[in-house]
């Protein structure tokens, strides 16, 4: 999960413009630490040879130094950081060979689901994805706020309930890396990890054939049952048999279900202040 | 700082350039109560955001322009208005030192507010029965609360009005209650701002939608 | 009868919580009891829990900051060996405790650790170093300190009675809604804060009225020291941004307790709104708890150096600019909820702009040591730890300005490596600074400086032990809040990350072993001339501890560094010359009201966490009722005559006159 270690372009730009706004601030603070060091030890009340400047208090030519100095930093580093953001927003589309993959992930308590739309199937806790190809991520909650991170593919965005947040992002080498989530989200917060598997393009067509065989199907009563609360949930896939799952959690026709916490001390007597 | 010398006028400003000792006890607690007042203040700006960001927000329920009833708004903003100026009335009373002229002036506006608040409750009330309470939807929430905490104010300025009232009963205008009193008049006259601007984005803006 | 209280509110199942709870009873029951025995009560409510002393109440609240340290970092201790051993392993703290732990470690040690501290050392040196007798307000300064004492014991009694919160220190929605806490642990979040809020605010108002309005003759605003300035300006923040909390958490508690939708999921709640509110807050409460750091490093550098501040009016800019750009940021601590690449980009540059000013602080004090004679005591070495674990602080925190940084790091160890970094190497440093400079001022002797010394190396070593392996751990994708992972890169830096802590640890009990050593040897460190450091400001004119009514004749000042200049002309001529004319003084008498009113607030608390109505109204009345017993009170002064204030300073000015005829002759 090292995000020093990237495997795509997200991943790759984002890791320049932190080694970038390091190095430039770097250059900055070593100086100022080693004259930190510097001046107390020189001029320790025990060394006869430093002068001593018994009433000095001004220097206009310093004063212009030190507010310039961090002042044009920051004009440099503000640069980075507009083009920056604008160059890498999540909601901001990659190039790339082939048609984007559209995945629908929703955060559950305490577990993910994957959509694939197009393939028409589903996945829990697993996410396999063609190399080289852009990915469109379209995000939702089905509780409470999280937030989906691969660190080695890139930056990582929240997800909400009753919104959708968008998220682009690439893989270009084949392998498994690791997802999470990233926003504490309650008991089973800790579980909520998912392997990613990133195929050769070719041979991704295939799997998605092979996945839609299975006997497991994702429709809102599977669905219903899946979102109760759980921990550390096995990979599990499943064919699609709602192609409109996606849109009925955000618009919370299916609403959002409770993580139940466990051994809650004081909990609201019944008929007060029912939430919903 | 000693309390005993309170010559000058000149305390606690900067005459010439040089700062002249800490103020009188009457302009530091009149300062300091600004400060609160502001911050009040402060505090009412994040409920009147909340609002503008949710009011939008009807899930399905009534809207303002269903539910608001001007005429009483206009009711309640008399009510305010003309409370403030019977309480000028009485900080008048309590420096020219007229102990029945401020108990009438104070008695009146606390009818006033009085009246402001039944208004206000009973248009609560009215709302929570006809299934437009608060757990309504998030502009519900925003608007009960919103409207309800400056009610809460003026509720427990009725009480520290009636308190002060006690007060200059027992004690007549000492000096300490004569402070106290400008602190209260600054409060009542900035629950009427704020009562402006309440109806304003509230009850105005909201009947245009 | 009594609401959602029941027995099984107490977790007798649950060893942990039952022992931690058994050994503070114990403790608080041998003090209790030693008080008693000794015959102490009396004297602990007429000097100390009565007190509207200014001097008094700074002391206090710096006593329940350290109290509260040692629960916080309790917590630390736990979430750090959990975390060692939760490897392919639940560890021994299963997610219900672990989230709690945390939870409680953040809230207790920002609002009952860092703000009292602060807001003590403010509250003890200002009135001192302004040259005059108390704050604006003295019995409402007690009533600020005891609320916030309410709040502390309501987090605590959290422990024994009930759960605490199980969101992280700030409960975002929907997590800490009604659905997802049902239980009372956000409500004892809620209330608590609720109510020590009200406490700090009380303190904003007064200190800034205090630094505006009294001031002593000839102190204009531009002669003050420069802890009166960054007072003003953390005081400023706090008014400012104290009431979007208090209008935030009410938001949330109409939502659990009446079932409004400000932040639900349904029926339109809006949780993005709870977080835009509580980082308008949540960004100048940052500021409020380092400000104040900078300001004593200000006092400490100058002092230790024996040169006036460098740039004092560039600190000064600085300082309000700081105040100012605090509320420009806010958004920094959600670039990734998706506001898109024009919002992000303009706060992130507004973030980076705030490191300006407080680089430019960084130099000044850099050139404050610059021809100067620097003597490396408590204070200084605290000090210097600062500026270099500050400025690597800061420099991580700009990185994670920059918002693609930011998406990778959002949430991360490497953001808690950041935080810690900046609270502990400004905010703890800080306080350590102040608390072994002012020390002697408040008690009459110096704190034991061989042990404070060895302190400060385990604190300055542990830290980096401790934090310096979590930036790493960032790195490598770990994100927080984790009971336990499976991951084999993550372990041996948390292992290292425990050692740190634990040498932590070690700072920590020297320093208790200090406070001891010092007060069984304070005849050998006494402090006789009231100003041990040779000091530049007019706290060090008065006898240590200063009587009641700080200065016998209030001091006229023409300059900065006021004392240093007394200093100055008195060198050149016999000093003292003749006594000043003594008169009777006037100083505020002491008022239960804080105490009782507190007393009321905790009960009100109590009940409606749990929700025993008719107590609330209860707490309510009486509340109401001590306040309208202290507006009834005919005396609200005593007076000292003038042969005690005569009697008190004439000790002073002996010692004093024999220190500098010592130095004169040397």
């Amino acid at each position: 999960m090292n995000i020093l270690d990237p495997q795509g372009p997200i991943g790759v730009a984002d890791k320049a413009i932190l080694i970038d706004s390091l190095a430039i601030m770097l250059a900055i603070v070593l100086p100022t630490i080693v004259a930190i060091f510097g001046f107390a030890y020189w001029f320790r009340a025990s060394n006869t040879k430093a002068f001593y400047w018994r009433d000095w208090e001004y220097s206009g030519r310093i004063e212009l130094v030190v507010w310039s100095v961090p002042a044009l930093t920051v004009i440099l580093l503000g640069g980075v950081a507009w083009i920056g953001a604008h160059q890498l927003d999540p909601a901001k589309a990659i190039e790339g060979p082939g048609t984007p993959l559209t995945v629908q992930a929703v955060s559950l308590d305490w577990k993910w689901l994957f959509i694939y739309p197009d393939q028409a199937i589903a996945t829990i806790n697993t996410l396999t994805v063609p190399a080289g190809v852009p990915l469109q991520f379209q995000l939702t909650s089905a509780s409470v706020m999280n937030a989906f991170f691969i660190p080695q593919f890139g930056s990582m965005i929240y997800t909400m309930n009753g919104m959708t947040t968008r998220l682009n992002l690439r893989a270009d080498a084949p392998g498994t890396f690791h997802g999470l989530s990233s926003h504490f989200s309650g008991d089973g917060f800790s579980g909520m990890h998912f392997d990613v598997h990133v195929v050769p393009s070719e041979r991704f067509s295939k799997w998605a054939q092979d996945a839609s065989n299975t006997q497991q199907a994702l429709d809102e009563r599977s669905y219903t049952q899946i979102a109760k609360p759980s921990m550390n949930n096995t990979p599990a896939i499943y064919r699609l048999a709602d192609p409109n799952l996606f849109q009925s959690i955000i618009t919370q026709k299916l609403p959002p279900s409770p993580g139940v916490p466990s051994g809650v001390i004081g909990a609201a007597l019944p008929g007060i202040a029912d939430a919903r | 700082m000693s309390t005993v010398a309170l010559t000058e006028a000149h305390h606690g400003s900067a005459v010439g350039r040089e700062w002249s000792g800490a103020a009188p006890k009457r302009i530091v607690t009149g300062y300091g109560f600004w400060i609160f007042i502001l911050s009040d203040m402060v505090m009412f700006s994040a409920f009147f955001a909340t609002y503008a960001v949710l009011q939008g927000q009807t899930a399905g329920g009534p809207t303002g322009h269903d539910l608001f009833d001007l005429r009483n708004v206009a009711i309640e903003t008399a009510f305010l208005l003309a409370s403030s100026f019977t309480c000028g009335l009485a900080s008048i009373a309590a420096d020219t030192r007229n102990k029945s002229g401020f108990q009438t002036a104070m008695a009146v506006t606390c009818a006033f507010g009085l009246g402001f608040l039944f208004l206000e409750g009973r248009e609560f009330a009215s709302l929570v029965i006809g299934g437009a309470g608060p757990s309504r939807s998030a502009f519900l929430s925003a608007f009960f609360t919103l409207v309800g905490c400056h009610g809460l104010h003026v509720s427990a300025g009725i009480l520290w009005l009636l308190t002060i009232m006690a007060q200059v009963f027992t004690k007549g205008f000492r000096s300490d209650i004569r402070r106290r009193i400008l602190c209260f008049a600054l409060f009542w006259h900035a629950l009427d701002i704020i009562w402006i601007a309440v109806f304003t984005v509230v009850y105005l803006l909201g009947s245009a939608a | 009868m009594l609401g959602k209280l029941t027995w099984a509110a107490i977790p007798f199942d649950q060893p942990i919580p039952m022992v931690a709870s058994g050994v503070v009873v114990l403790a608080i029951l041998s003090v209790l009891g030693w008080g008693v025995i000794r015959g102490h009560l009396p004297y602990l409510w007429q000097e100390w829990i009565t007190s509207v002393d200014h001097k008094r109440i700074g002391v206090m609240y710096a006593l329940l900051a350290m109290v509260m340290l040692l629960r916080g970092f309790a917590d630390a201790i736990m979430m750090r060996a959990q975390q060692s051993l939760a490897f392919h392993s639940q560890g021994f703290l299963p997610p219900e405790h672990y989230d709690q732990i945390f939870s409680a470690h953040g809230t207790i040690m920002i609002f009952f650790v860092a703000m009292p501290f602060m807001i003590g050392l403010m509250n003890f040196v200002v009135p001192l170093q302004l040259g005059v007798r108390d704050v604006a307000f003295p019995t409402l300064n007690s009533v600020g300190f005891w609320l916030t004492a309410t709040g502390a014991l309501l987090v605590n009694i959290s422990l024994v009675i009930g759960e605490f919160a199980r969101t992280g220190w700030l409960p975002y929605p929907p997590l800490s809604e009604l659905a997802y806490s049902p239980g009372v642990g956000v409500d004892y979040y809620l209330w608590s804060l609720e109510i020590s809020g009200v406490g700090t605010l009380v303190a904003g108002i007064n200190l800034v009225t205090t630094v505006l309005k009294i001031r002593t003759k000839g102190m204009n605003y531009l002669r003050m020291p420069m802890f009166c300035w960054t007072t003003l300006a953390t005081n400023l923040l706090i008014v400012a941004a104290f009431p979007i909390l208090t209008a935030t958490l009410a938001m949330l508690l109409l939502d659990r307790y009446l079932g409004f939708h400000f932040f639900t999921n349904e029926a339109g709640g809006n949780m993005m709104m709870f977080m835009n509110l509580i980082w308008a807050w949540g960004h100048p409460e940052v500021y409020i708890l380092v400000l104040p750091a900078f300001g004593i490093f200000s006092e400490v550098i100058s002092t230790f150096s024996g040169k006036p501040l460098f740039g004092y009016r560039s600190m000064v800019l600085a300082t309000m600019a700081i105040c100012i750009l605090s509320f420009l940021v806010w958004l920094h601590h959600f670039f990734t909820m998706g506001a898109g690449a024009d919002v992000n980009a303009i706060f992130g540059i507004a973030t980076m702009i705030i490191a300006v000013p407080t680089g430019v602080k960084v130099f000044n004090w850099l050139f404050t040591m610059y021809g100067g004679k620097v003597r490396f005591q408590q204070p200084l070495l605290w000090s210097l730890g600062f500026m270099v674990t500050f400025i690597i602080g800061g420099m991580t925190g700009v990185l994670m300005a920059v918002p693609p940084a930011n998406f990778l790091l959002h949430n991360s160890l490497f953001l808690i490596a950041h935080f810690h970094n900046v609270l502990i190497g400004g905010m703890l440093f800080g306080a350590f600074a102040g608390y072994t400079y002012w020390f002697p001022k408040a008690f009459g002797f110096k704190l034991h400086e061989g042990l404070g010394k060895a302190a400060f190396w385990c604190w300055l070593v542990g830290f980096y032990v401790a934090f310096m392996p979590l930036y790493v751990l960032g790195l490598l994708g770990m994100t927080r809040r984790m009971q336990h992972y499976d991951l084999p890169q993550w372990h041996p830096w948390l292992i290292v990350a425990a050692c740190g802590a634990a040498l932590i640890m070690c700072g920590i009990a020297l320093q208790i072993v200090q406070l001891v050593v010092s007060i069984r040897q304070r005849a050998k460190l006494r402090d006789c001339s009231g100003d041990p450091w040779d000091g530049r400001s007019l706290e060090w004119a008065t006898a240590s501890p200063p009587p009641a009514f700080n200065f016998a004749v209030l001091p006229e000042v023409s300059g900065e560094d006021a004392y240093w200049a007394l200093k100055q002309r008195a060198a050149g001529r016999s000093w003292p010359d003749e006594e000043p004319r003594y008169r009777d003084i006037e100083i505020p008498r002491n008022s239960a009201t804080g105490f009782v009113c507190a007393f009321f607030a905790t009960i009100m608390g109590f009940a409606l966490i749990w929700q025993i109505w008719w107590m609330v109204a209860a707490g309510a009345i009486g509340a109401f009722a001590t306040f309208v017993v202290f507006a009834w009170r005919d005396h609200d002064e005593d007076t000292i005559p003038a042969d005690e204030v005569a009697r008190l300073d004439r000790s002073n000015r002996t010692q004093r006159h024999a220190m500098l005829t010592r130095e004169a002759a040397e």
